[in-house]
């Protein structure tokens, strides 16, 4: 069994209340924390390794410390909930059923930064967790861990809970703020960064909530201990949302360096893959990282095994790897069509582009009509070189990073099943009818069809 | 274009106009517009929909512009700026749920509801709509149904016809 | 004031004022290593950084930190540093990013250049004539809006828009109120004032001189005229709302319209108002100054008295200059 340290309590009746969460050891980092200077909370983050649980993996620490603090300035901290990337549902899952952990890494992390009023923007299709974390707020306040003179340590903090209004694209920090101003959801030009300007014009900081809660059990038990955990730079536990043909699909937490191929099979987490059936491909870390074959999934391109870690997840760059990102395990069996899933994929990206800059707003509406045609037997064998080419003048030319999330599961799905594509060109009757299978990519596999 | 003539004029409830000063003052002084996107929702829970009426009021209430209040409102896809059914099932059709049988789902609403997308069964009861990963996709399918966005998880055709069994009769 | 900064475009140094972004470097240096900006606008705050085409490569970051930057970076709204190194024209992957920009723009746009007001002062025009593909990859049908009135004076003909948002700030940052804006997103992105209502304002007429495109055209000339047949003349008027300097376009003895005086970039030099720009198209209401000189690259100078440069060959030859007898005869007229 790997240490649990966010999902420790989860299966507890209660947990979701103040008074259970507090007698299982809730609200210690608080008490904690505000003996300490706010300083010595970030340095005990930084010692953590603890790195953005988001999707970009930037060191929470290190974010943190960035943070400008002119005098006289108010400083905030947001707490991005606007869990809205495909394959990602873990802050979900914490919110519901332990909202303490979260409100408590906030007071946590509002106190390091020196934060006096902080938000936590919920996706507003999510109204139930705003209902929860509302009461969570209330029974916090109640007890004194809210509000003036926190536990008479002379520290103030008021929390808020922001509710979104549909719209992927506010997961990205800037877009977030701009909502939270009130405003559409357009990504700002950068720089500045958040840290020098970011709600109404102040230093802010946006961390995930899994970063904001994970500052619990940092602070509990230092963050030399925390970094302890997990294999290399990739330290401590992570939330692993796994969805798609699995046995047990859910959120797990595991140790970061756990093999992929235990996450995948083992009972403890996703138990195989459903009804019997074979693996084809994964998309390990939500919708916007490179798809991988089942193969190149469990093993690197020369059969050294793969781990649950960002350094691990990435090995090959995007030739033969893929990325941790949000954490969104996605698994597909042998009967799913990485055509159709290609475009429903760029279907989403098109419809969440904000619309601002040129290639986002119009090469994601592109690759998703080509990718339409393609999968409904209307495509043409030069639309393969055409989305790669569409792909590759989206990536890195958009203000946000959403043009080249939209961009990396088109280009590395035709990379990795480029004969699935020409087979839907090939046989367009067939490819209405049935599926093209698993293919070459079934495991094990013979070493000499490794696509790369 | 819309004709503003065509929609009728609103009046809030004493109880919403007291919700939006409660929501006005989680913001620092000057920073009301932060308020905009709760009040949107506070609104369409209570109406139904944004009307162009509606949504002036609102900005009149928070000191915009009121095409700052429509932009915002038609750019995020959870304001509906036209009247829909009293319920609206919102059904997730993004990858990891098509994998496990959204498609089949949003099919069957379809023929069971007898009208297409955005559109509102003859009776005022009920519209459906596909909607993007609402981040619950290890529970798939899902829908949601506001304004207080109840879930509905591992759905198949019987959960579907129940649920819309179950509404008809509230 | 504190010390300039060095900065190397293309091979060409340039000593800036710190603050200083890119591209107004670039334009400090000026000719053909400018890159173009089509949404940035120097006189609109917050504007720029969203079309893209004015994107170039940072080799050097600066003396002190000389690591190059990632990505392709908005000159319009990225910063210079000392000894930053900078390549537009000279680096081969930006002109092929820049294309790919110049795709983007153009495969929803209808391309009804021949019947459009803008055609001959058009900034799309000119990108895609020198980065455009000769033939569209886009087999998909175009999106397409109704044709607006916004006022009595102005029309919005959202086809053809590439959401710059340059009129937005005008509407912000030039009028006392703002009725139109950018409505919906992603590629349903649209320019609207979302409910039927007149742009009502002293200084609205200005969304025209800023607008990229043709969406957005003056309906006092609309069809009056292909503007490489008028003549432009510099004028000014006491105008007690706007500093009423202004270019009148002539055919003939008519004005046919009033813009603003615009820059080498299209940019307007001061903005002026619906008086001046609408009501005024009497040559009596005016004090005509001169010729406006217009750039020879432009079409608009093809026709120009001002600008016609006969070739050499032309002078040497007697069968051009047969052929070429009527430009001749304008070229001694002047």
């Amino acid at each position: 069994m790997g240490r649990k340290l966010l999902l420790e309590h989860i299966n507890v009746p209660g947990i979701n209340t103040y008074d259970v969460y507090r007698q299982k050891g809730g609200y210690r980092a608080v008490e904690k924390a505000l003996k300490m200077t706010p300083d010595e909370v970030v340095e005990e983050v930084k010692l953590s390794g603890l790195r953005g649980r988001g999707g970009a993996g930037f060191p929470t620490g290190m974010k943190w410390s960035f943070l400008a603090k002119p005098e006289g300035v108010p400083r905030y901290l947001v707490c991005n909930a606007d869990e809205s990337e495909p394959g990602t549902f873990k802050d979900r899952y914490l919110m519901t059923h332990i909202p303490h952990a979260l409100i408590e890494g906030m007071i946590v992390s509002s106190f390091a930064l020196g934060a006096k009023t902080s938000y936590i923007y919920v996706r507003g299709e999510m109204m139930p967790q705003i209902r929860i974390l509302e009461r969570a707020i209330a029974e916090a306040k109640n007890a004194g861990f809210l509000g003036k003179n926190i536990l008479g340590s002379g520290y103030d903090l008021e929390l808020y809970v922001q509710p979104g209004g549909g719209a992927y694209i506010c997961g990205e920090e800037t877009a977030l703020l701009e909502s939270l101003e009130g405003k559409r959801g357009n990504p700002r030009i950068k720089p500045p960064f958040p840290a020098i300007a970011g709600l109404y014009g102040r230093p802010t900081v946006v961390n995930n909530v899994e970063s904001i809660a994970a500052t619990v059990p940092i602070i509990n038990d230092g963050g030399e201990e925390y970094s302890k955990i997990g294999i290399g730079r990739s330290t401590g536990t992570k939330l692993i949302s796994a969805s798609g043909n699995l046995v047990k699909p859910g959120v797990y937490e595991i140790e970061l360096g756990l093999s992929v191929e235990e996450f995948l099979y083992s009972d403890e987490y996703c138990g195989g893959i459903a009804n019997g059936k074979r693996l084809k491909a994964t998309v390990a870390g939500g919708s916007s990282v490179p798809i991988l074959p089942a193969n190149l999934t469990l093993k690197y391109a020369n059969g050294e095994p793969r781990l649950m870690s960002y350094e691990s997840l990435s090995e090959g760059g995007f030739a033969t790897g893929t990325m941790m990102g949000s954490g969104g395990f996605i698994a597909f069996d042998e009967d799913q069509c990485i055509v159709r899933n290609t475009w429903n994929f760029a279907r989403f990206y098109a419809h969440e582009s904000c619309g601002q800059c040129s290639p986002c707003r119009e090469g994601t509406g592109w690759m998703e009509k080509v990718l339409h045609r393609l999968e409904h037997g209307q495509g043409k064998l030069s639309d393969i070189d055409l989305l790669v080419d569409v792909s590759k003048k989206i990536e890195g030319n958009t203000i946000c990073p959403l043009g080249d999330a939209a961009a990396w599961p088109v280009a590395s799905a035709i990379r990795h099943f480029r004969d699935e594509f020409e087979w839907h060109v090939k046989e367009p009757v067939k490819s209405l009818q049935m599926n093209y299978g698993i293919a070459s990519y079934a495991v094990p596999i013979a070493k000499a069809e490794v696509t790369i | 274009m819309l004709k503003v003539e065509e929609q009728e004029p609103v009046a809030f409830s004493l109880s919403l106009i007291e919700k939006f000063n409660e929501i006005v003052g989680r913001y620092p002084e000057g920073k009301q517009k932060s308020a905009l996107l709760p009040i949107l929702h506070e609104v369409q829970a209570e109406q139904g929909w944004l009307s162009v009426p509606a949504m002036d009021k609102v900005a009149v209430y928070l000191g915009l512009e009121s095409i700052e209040v429509y932009e915002v409102a038609s750019f995020y896809s959870m304001y509906f700026l036209r009247p829909q059914g009293k319920y609206v099932l919102e059904v997730c059709r993004t990858g990891p749920c098509c994998l496990v049988g959204a498609e089949k789902i949003l099919k069957h609403i379809e023929n069971t509801l007898g009208v297409k997308e955005k559109e509102v069964t003859p009776d005022g009861l009920f519209s459906w709509r596909g909607v993007e990963c609402l981040a619950a996709c290890g529970f798939g399918p899902v829908l949601q149904i506001g304004p207080e966005y109840t879930f509905y998880e591992n759905l198949d055709e019987q959960k579907v016809d129940q649920l819309i069994q179950d509404l008809r009769n509230k | 004031m504190s010390d300039k900064v060095k900065v190397t475009i293309d091979g060409i140094t340039v000593e800036v004022e710190p603050g200083t972004s890119i591209l107004n470097a670039a334009r400090q240096i000026g000719g053909d290593i400018v890159p173009p900006a089509m949404c940035y606008y120097s006189k609109l705050q917050g504007s720029g950084g969203k079309c893209r085409t004015c994107i170039v490569k940072v080799s050097k970051g600066s003396e002190k930190d000389p690591r190059p930057m990632p990505k392709l970076v908005a000159s319009c709204r990225t910063t210079v540093m000392d000894g930053m190194e900078v390549q537009n024209i000279t680096s081969p992957e930006v002109m092929e990013a820049r294309s790919g920009v110049v795709e983007m723009l153009l495969i929803n746009h209808p391309l009804d250049c021949p019947v459009c007001d803008q055609a001959g002062e058009c900034d799309l025009q000119n990108l895609g004539y020198e980065h455009g593909l000769q033939k569209t990859r886009y087999e998909f049908e175009r999106r397409t809006f109704e044709r607006i009135d916004i006022g009595d004076k102005i029309q919005l003909h959202m086809n053809r828009c590439i959401l710059c948002y340059r009129c937005v700030f005008t509407a912000d940052q030039i009028t006392n109120k703002r009725v139109h804006g950018i409505l919906n997103r992603g590629d349903h992105s649209e320019i609207s004032t979302y409910i039927q209502t007149a742009v009502d304002n002293e200084f609205s007429g200005n969304v025209i001189d800023v607008c990229p495109v043709g969406a957005l055209t003056d309906k006092t000339f609309r069809f009056r005229n292909r503007v490489w047949f008028t003549k432009p003349v510099d004028a000014h008027r006491d105008c007690p709302s706007c500093s009423g300097k202004v270019t009148l376009w002539y055919k003939g003895e008519d004005v046919l319209r009033i813009t603003a005086r615009k820059d080498v970039y299209g940019e307007v030099e001061s903005f002026i108002c619906n008086t001046c720009r609408f009501e005024k198209k009497k040559t009596a209401d005016w004090v005509l100054e001169h010729p406006t000189h217009i750039s020879d690259a432009s079409v608009i100078s093809s026709n120009h008295y001002e600008t016609f440069q006969p070739l050499p060959v032309i002078q040497e030859n007697l069968q051009l200059q047969a052929a070429n007898k009527v430009e001749l005869e304008k070229t001694s007229k002047f």
